[in-house]
């Protein structure tokens, strides 16, 4: 072999190997690679299912190490730099458990359930929307987080929650609602005008034994999980896993749970358009001195 | 329509017995391990816990009961311990019976439930006020449900061992602990300290004794005809 020969052959052989190695790289940015950023997350892939779209996690990988690892961390566990300073804390992915689902108490949210998470972000803590990211990247997103708790690859989502549709706002139905809030001693915590003033809110803390405040309905502000009817439904019947908000899908009735909606309405006096609240108003201008108060003194609810 | 439902019971519970008669017992022996378990130290105070902010549970105790995270007895001793079988046990299946755990005068009674895993696990609520069960589940999934009174039990149970603890978040005071284990041979310590790991044949077993606040002890024990000894002692800390 000549040298010149030698030289052509190495030249074309680098390139093949070139081609190859790059055939190789873009192979490999299709499965989940160790990341120099990132810990090992317990499960290899995952894929997620939204509205028609598929979330691939080795895409959504590269999302959340650009925008979320400052909070999440890179062991997916809620502990990233920006932790310290934020109340509460971010979500620890490897515990797989969430708060906003339209899935029973102690189940798998459903792809669904992270998506909108996402896109919704949560007005109460830290987590802002990303509607910013367009939804492939969105979906690309809630298949990576399912990565960090091998969970998701054990568990079914549970069944999403069946909502009828929405029962008539009538007096009868806040009034009754009204007794469900007596009843069920939302007021222990929340406090007997949803002021979150009740008598065990001091004492609330997470399921990681941080501090925790109950929802505050009068200032109007939006709820965590949405700021809908429904999602409002969702929300005290599925229980916020994690946090001190059971789930009263097993002592409310479906319509019952209509009534309970259209009280608490009553109670966010700070927002607009409030249609309960105005029904509401005129009611209590006529009736409001027969109405026994909410509390530990009402000889209405449980003592 | 009657008589054919009651005929349905009928056949069922007649299924439910022939089941139970025809399961395999545990191979049972007659081998058991017995002791004490006591600590050195000085252990956390208890506090009596105020329940003023709850009167109908309040007026159910005459004296206010105590917190329960180290319960001593006479003489050093450790109440609540879990005594098992760790290692070595081969013969435990999931009986049908279920076991119960209640709520009553805002307290968890039994402070310490132990059961096996898969094994049925009933909640009764027998307050006059609203509980939320609250099972903070590492290795299980964790979950938290409103328990109104008058609801019927809770009905559930636990896929994996795990020592569970569980509280209320209405009753901030209210905490206890599912021991959901791999075997049916345990014990829980009693005020006097002592535990009986009945049924063992002869062999070479693992006991470990585990305290809610101190963790974990274990020592191997070799079991005979009868009983054998071991004693599990704690080093106690005052917070």
């Amino acid at each position: 072999m000549t040298l010149k020969k030698f030289a052509v052959t190495f030249a074309l052989g680098s390139i093949a190997l070139l081609t190859a190695g790059a055939r190789v790289s873009t192979a490999q940015s299709h499965v989940n690679s160790p990341d120099p950023l990132l810990g090992t997350p317990s499960v290899a892939t995952e894929t997620s299912q939204v509205n028609g779209l598929t979330g691939h996690a080795e895409e959504g990988k590269h999302q959340y190490r650009r925008f979320c690892i400052g909070c999440h961390g890179p062991d997916g566990n809620g502990q990233g730099m920006n932790a310290q300073w934020i109340d509460p804390q971010p979500r620890d992915f490897t515990e797989a458990t969430f708060k906003c689902r339209s899935t029973p108490t102690g189940t798998l949210p459903t792809d669904e359930d992270l998506f909108n998470a996402i896109t919704r972000g949560f007005v109460t803590t830290n987590m802002p929307s990303w509607r910013p990211l367009n939804p492939q990247q969105r979906a690309d997103l809630v298949a990576f987080i399912k990565t960090w708790s091998p969970r998701w690859a054990k568990e079914k989502p549970g069944a999403v929650l069946n909502i009828p549709p929405e029962t008539a706002v009538t007096i009868e139905s806040i009034l009754h609602g009204r007794e469900l809030f007596q009843k069920l001693e939302c007021w222990k915590c929340h406090g007997p005008e949803g002021h979150a003033d009740g008598p065990s809110a001091s004492t609330l803390t997470d399921s990681k034994g941080n501090p925790i405040k109950p929802f505050n309905f009068s200032t109007g502000e939006r709820f965590m999980c949405g700021d809908s009817n429904r999602d409002l439904y969702r929300i005290f019947m599925t229980g916020l896993d994690g946090s001190p908000m059971p789930s009263f899908a097993d002592v409310i009735q479906p319509n019952d749970a209509w009534d309970l909606v259209h009280f608490l309405r009553t109670l966010q006096v700070a927002l607009p358009n409030n249609q309960e609240l105005t029904l509401w108003q005129s009611y209590k201008a006529a009736h409001g001195k027969d109405l026994k108060p909410i509390g530990p003194d009402s000889a209405g609810g449980a003592q | 329509m009657r008589m054919k439902f009651f005929a349905a019971l009928g056949f069922t519970v007649a299924m439910g017995s022939a089941l139970m008669v025809f399961a395999t017992p545990p191979p049972a022996g007659s081998g058991s391990i017995t002791g004490k378990v006591t600590y050195t130290g000085t252990p956390m105070k208890m506090k009596p816990i105020d329940m003023s902010k709850e009167p109908s549970c309040a007026k159910q105790h005459a004296t206010p009961i105590t917190t329960e995270n180290v319960a001593t007895g006479q003489g050093n001793t450790l109440e609540w311990v879990v005594v098992y079988i760790s290692a070595g046990d081969e013969g435990t299946t999931t009986p049908s019976q279920g076991v119960r755990y209640d709520q009553k005068g805002c307290q968890y009674l039994p402070h310490v439930l132990t059961m096996l895993a898969g094994q049925q696990l009933q909640i009764y609520n027998d307050d006059q006020t609203s509980h939320n069960i609250h099972p903070l589940a590492k290795v299980n999934q964790e979950w938290n449900k409103s328990q109104p009174p008058g609801s019927p039990p809770i009905d559930t149970k636990w896929d994996k061992p795990e020592f569970i603890a569980v509280k209320c978040n209405i009753h901030p005071w209210m905490h206890g602990y599912f021991a959901v284990l791999k075997t049916s041979h345990v014990s829980v310590t009693g005020e006097d300290g002592t535990f009986d790991i009945k049924g063992l044949a002869p062999g070479k077993y693992t006991v470990t004794a585990w305290q809610e606040q101190y963790g974990t002890k274990t020592q191997d024990v070799t079991v005979g005809a009868g009983a054998a000894t071991a004693n599990f002692v704690f080093t106690a800390t005052p917070y």
